[in-house]
C-alpha cells in the first residue's frame, strides 16, 4: 500500500460510514465532548470549534441509504438530500448531535428547520440567515450579533463558553484547512492528472466530518504523496462542475465525468469550506473579523444575492479563465432551486463569451451513469474538435 | 332561487369595484411612462406599498401578474417560453410565467401594457425564489434593485435586532433609492398618511375573515378569500380606494350574516353547508373556478385559510402603525405567514381549526412552491395530532395547468369528505 492510497482508503471509509464512527470514536476520546452538525451550504465552523465542539457537516445519504421513513416527509418534487438527512435522523444514526444548524442555502432546508425543532425537541436548532447585505454597516452589523447568538448559544449547548483567544485558535485552525483545500485544488487545476477529482472529494469529505487537525495531517500526507506518485497525464478536456454545491453528487457521477475524457478543474462541492476567499484576521475582535471576512470575501454563490447587476453574466467567463478551463458543466440536483434557478443567466453569460457548456441533472442517489457518460464524453470530444468558439 | 341570485348581484357590489379599481391601476401604470409616475416592482409577502405610494410611485407585484395570467389561460404559453429560453421545468411557474410575459410583449392580464420598472425592490420575505427572481429580471431592465433582507423567524419571533436590521436597511438603503428615483424626498407624514389607511383597510377585511366564525360562514374563507384579500395585496393598501373597497364588502358579509345567508360561489350561493374545513397552501390558479366547485358541489365552505395570510396576519393583531413608520414596516414585513417557521403554522392553523370550529382541514400542496410545501407532510401529522382531526392532503400547481389533474384531485376530496361524513355520523 502506498501513503497515496492509504489516505484515499481512509476518506473512502469515512465516506461510506453512515454510522459516522470517526465522530463517535472522537466524542468517547474524552467525556464531555459534544458535536453539532449543520448542512449545505455554509456554516462558521470556527464558531462551533471555538466552543469546545465538533462540526459535522451532514450530507445525506448519497446512494447508499434506502430511504424508508425520509419519503413520508416529502412530496415527489423536492430534491432527495433532506429526505435522506431525516432517513439518517429518523433511524438514530445522529442521536449524537447535540445542535443541528440549517443555513439559508434555499427554502428546503429552511422549513427543515422548523420540523427539527419538532422531531428533535432536546437538540439545539438554529436557523442561520445568511447576510445578503454585502456592506459591512448593516450586512456585516447583522452578520455579527448572528455570530454572537451562536457563540453563546453553543457555548451553553456544551458547556464550555468560547473566549476571545479560544475563538482566533480555531479561526487560525480553519484557516490551515482552507489554505490546505486551496493549494489541494490548486495542485488538481494545474496537474490534474495528480490529483483526480474522486480522491480530492474524498478528501473533502472527509473533511466534513473529521477533527480538522486530522484532516491537516491527512490532505498534507496526501499532497506529499502525489508528487511522490504522479498519475499519467491523459488528453482530457478541463471543465468546471457548477451546480453541486448542496445536494452531493454520487461518487460515480464525478468519476464517470473523469473517465469519460474530462478533468474537473474547478467545482463548487462542499463549497462552504472555502467560501471565504481570504484570510479572518486574528487581530482585533474575532467575531467582527469573521463577520466581516464573509461580508467583504464571500465568493459568489448561488445562495447569496449577487448585488452586482453584471457578476452572473460574467461569472463563468472569470471562472473558466481562472481555472484554464475549456467549458462548464452545469450539474444541479434535480429540483434544487439555488442551482436552477441561477442556471439561464450563468449559462447565457458563458455562451456569450464562447464557452462551450452542457447541463444535465443528477440526485444523490442516481444510479445508472451511461447517460453522463455519454454527455460527458461527447462534450469532451467536442472541446478537443472544435473549441470553445 | 330567482330571489337568491339577485340578492347576490346586489350585493356583490364589491367585486365590481374592485374590478374597477385593478383596471384603472393597470391603466395608470400603462401612462405611467408618459406621466412620468415612476414604478416599483415588489412581492407581495413584505410589500411596502405605503412607502411606495408616499413618493408618488405605483407598485407591480409579479405574483399577481402571474396568478392573473394563470386564471386567464395564458400561464400555459407564457411557461412554454420561458422553458424554451432555457428555465428548468423544476422550478417556481410563476417566475417562468412572468419571465414568458415578459418576452411575449409584456402585455398585463387586463390586457394592457405594463411599464418598465424604475426601481426592483426586491423585499426578500419568507421565500428563496424572490431573490433569483429579481436577480432574472435585472437581466432585462436597466434599473437599479434595492435589497431589503427580511430575517426569517427561526425561532418565531422577530428578535429585536432583526427588526432593528429591518428598519435600518430601510432607512440607509432603500429610502434614499426611492428618493434618488422619484426625485421626491422622503415625506414621513404623508407616510403616517398611508399607514393610517392601511390600519383602517385591515380592520375592515379582518372583520371579514373573522365573520367566517359564524354559521353558516358568510364567506369562502379560500377561494372567496383571495378576492377579498386581492387589493390589499396589490396596490391599494394604504389608499382611499382601498378603504372604500373594504367597507363596501365588510358591509355586504355583515348584510350576509345578518341575513344568515353563506358566500356565493360559482354555483351561487352556498346556505347549506355541510363541511367547515380550513385550508393550507396557495390554490390552484388554472382551474381555480374547477378547483372550487369540487368543494362547493359538496357543500364544503372553507372558513380559514393560511394562504390569505401571506400577505400579512392581520387577525393575529398586527396592524401597521402610523406612530412608529419604520418600526411597523419591519413588524409587518417579519410576521407575513411564510417567513414564519414551521412549528408558527401549525400553531396558526391548529387555532383556525378551534376558534372556527372546522370539521377538517386540507393541504393544497404545490409543486411551484418550496416555501409552503416542504414540510407540508410533517405539518399534517402534527395538525392531525394535536386537534384529533384528520387531514387530507391534494397535489397540484400555481400556474401551469400541465400539473392539475382534476379527476385525482376531486376523487380525493370526495372520499376525504366522505369520511368527514362518516366520522360526524359515528360521533
Amino acid at each position: 500500500m502506498s501513503a497515496r492510497s492509504d489516505v484515499v482508503d481512509w476518506a473512502l471509509e469515512c465516506y461510506h460510514d453512515l454510522d459516522f464512527g470517526v465522530v463517535h470514536g472522537w466524542l468517547e476520546e474524552e467525556s464531555g465532548r459534544t458535536a453539532a452538525g449543520y448542512l449545505p451550504v455554509y456554516a462558521p465552523r470556527e464558531i462551533i470549534h471555538a466552543c469546545g465542539m465538533l462540526p459535522v457537516g451532514i450530507y445525506g445519504g448519497g446512494d447508499q441509504l434506502e430511504i424508508i421513513r425520509g419519503d413520508a416527509f416529502y412530496q415527489s418534487y423536492i430534491c432527495h438530500l433532506p429526505r435522506s438527512v431525516v432517513e439518517l435522523a429518523q433511524s438514530g444514526r445522529l442521536d449524537f448531535l447535540s445542535a443541528m444548524l440549517f443555513p439559508s442555502t434555499c427554502d428546503v432546508i429552511r422549513n427543515l428547520s422548523g420540523m427539527w425543532q419538532l422531531l428533535f425537541p432536546e437538540q439545539y436548532v438554529r436557523y442561520l440567515d445568511l447576510p445578503h447585505q454585502r456592506n459591512t454597516e448593516l450586512g456585516g452589523a447583522f452578520w455579527e450579533r448572528e455570530l454572537r447568538t451562536l457563540l453563546k448559544d453553543l457555548g451553553e449547548v456544551s458547556g464550555r463558553t468560547a473566549t476571545e483567544e479560544d475563538l482566533k485558535r480555531s479561526i487560525g485552525v480553519y484557516r490551515e484547512v482552507r489554505h490546505l483545500i486551496l493549494e489541494l485544488y490548486r495542485v488538481r487545476r494545474e496537474e490534474p492528472w495528480l490529483v483526480p477529482t474522486e480522491e480530492l472529494y474524498l478528501l473533502m469529505r472527509a473533511a466534513e466530518v473529521v477533527p480538522p487537525e486530522t484532516f491537516l495531517e491527512q490532505g498534507r500526507a496526501y499532497l506529499e504523496a502525489v508528487h511522490a506518485e504522479p498519475g499519467r497525464r491523459r488528453d482530457n478536456s478541463r471543465v468546471v462542475i457548477v451546480g453541486a454545491f448542496c445536494e452531493q453528487p454520487p461518487l460515480g457521477l464525478i468519476k464517470t465525468i473523469e473517465r469519460a475524457g474530462c478533468y474537473i478543474v474547478d467545482d463548487d462541492f462542499l463549497v462552504g469550506n472555502r467560501l471565504l476567499e481570504q484570510d479572518v484576521p486574528t487581530d482585533g475582535d474575532p467575531v467582527r473579523a469573521l463577520a466581516d471576512t464573509f461580508i467583504r470575501h464571500a465568493s459568489k454563490t448561488s445562495i447569496l444575492y449577487e448585488p452586482d447587476p453584471a457578476g452572473k453574466r460574467h461569472l463563468m467567463a472569470e471562472r473558466v479563465a481562472a481555472a484554464g478551463a475549456d467549458g462548464v458543466i452545469f450539474a444541479a440536483p434535480s429540483f434544487c432551486d439555488p442551482a436552477l434557478l441561477d442556471r439561464p443567466m450563468l449559462r447565457a453569460g458563458a455562451e456569450a463569451e464562447g464557452i462551450p457548456c452542457i447541463a444535465f441533472k443528477y440526485s444523490e442517489n442516481s444510479g445508472q451513469f451511461q447517460q453522463f457518460r455519454e454527455q460527458a464524453g461527447t462534450f469532451s470530444d467536442a472541446i478537443k474538435l472544435w473549441g470553445g468558439t | 332561487m330567482a330571489a337568491e341570485k339577485a340578492s347576490w348581484v346586489h350585493k356583490d357590489r364589491s367585486m365590481e369595484l374592485q374590478k374597477k379599481m385593478i383596471a384603472r391601476h393597470f391603466e395608470r401604470l400603462e401612462r405611467a411612462p408618459r406621466c412620468g409616475e415612476p414604478v416599483v416592482y415588489t412581492f407581495v409577502p413584505g410589500n411596502l406599498t405605503e412607502l411606495i405610494r408616499s413618493f408618488g410611485a405605483l407598485p407591480v407585484l409579479p405574483e399577481i401578474n402571474a396568478l392573473q395570467s394563470g386564471m386567464r389561460g395564458k400561464s400555459k404559453d407564457y411557461i412554454a417560453a420561458a422553458e424554451r429560453a432555457g428555465h428548468s421545468e423544476d422550478v417556481c411557474t410563476y417566475v417562468k410565467c412572468d419571465i414568458g410575459m415578459l418576452k411575449s410583449g409584456n402585455i398585463g392580464p387586463t390586457g394592457t401594457k405594463l411599464p418598465d420598472p424604475d426601481l426592483l425592490l426586491l423585499s426578500y420575505t419568507g421565500c428563496y425564489t424572490f431573490m433569483k427572481w429579481f436577480e432574472l429580471l435585472r437581466e432585462e431592465y436597466n434599473c437599479p434593485t434595492v435589497f431589503l433582507q427580511v430575517p426569517y423567524q427561526g425561532d418565531g419571533r422577530l428578535a429585536p435586532e432583526h427588526r432593528e436590521y429591518i428598519t435600518d436597511q430601510i432607512r440607509k438603503d432603500l429610502i434614499p433609492a426611492l428618493e434618488q428615483v422619484t426625485g421626491r424626498s422622503y415625506d414621513e407624514d404623508l407616510l403616517r398618511h398611508h399607514l393610517g389607511l392601511a390600519a383602517e383597510t385591515e380592520d375592515h377585511l379582518v372583520a371579514v375573515l373573522e365573520s367566517a366564525k359564524n354559521r353558516p360562514s358568510p364567506i369562502d374563507a379560500y377561494f372567496g378569500g383571495v378576492y377579498y384579500v386581492g387589493p390589499i395585496f396589490s396596490a391599494f393598501r394604504g389608499t382611499e380606494e382601498g378603504v372604500e373597497y373594504y367597507k363596501e364588502l365588510r358591509s355586504e358579509v355583515e348584510a350576509r350574516v345578518a341575513a344568515g345567508l353563506g358566500p356565493i360561489t360559482p354555483d351561487g350561493p352556498l346556505n347549506d353547508q355541510r363541511f367547515r374545513l380550513v385550508v393550507e397552501g396557495p390554490p390552484n390558479w388554472t382551474s381555480f373556478r374547477e378547483f372550487w366547485r369540487m368543494f362547493s358541489e359538496e357543500h364544503a365552505v372553507v372558513v380559514a385559510s393560511t394562504y390569505t395570510k401571506v400577505g400579512g396576519t392581520y387577525d393575529f393583531g398586527f396592524r401597521h402603525d402610523p406612530d412608529d413608520p419604520l418600526g411597523t414596516m419591519a413588524d409587518y414585513c417579519g410576521g407575513c405567514y411564510t417567513n414564519l417557521n414551521l412549528p408558527s403554522r401549525i400553531d396558526m392553523l391548529v387555532t383556525y381549526i378551534r376558534d372556527y370550529e372546522a370539521d377538517g382541514f386540507l393541504i393544497n400542496s404545490v409543486k411551484s412552491c418550496n416555501s409552503f410545501s416542504a414540510g407540508q407532510l410533517m405539518m399534517l401529522r402534527e395538525v392531525e395530532k394535536r386537534t384529533g382531526i384528520p387531514g387530507a392532503f391534494i397535489e397540484s400547481d400555481l400556474v401551469d395547468p400541465r400539473y392539475f389533474s382534476a379527476a385525482n384531485i376531486k376523487n380525493r376530496i370526495e372520499s376525504y369528505l366522505q369520511m368527514l361524513a362518516a366520522r360526524a355520523g359515528a360521533a
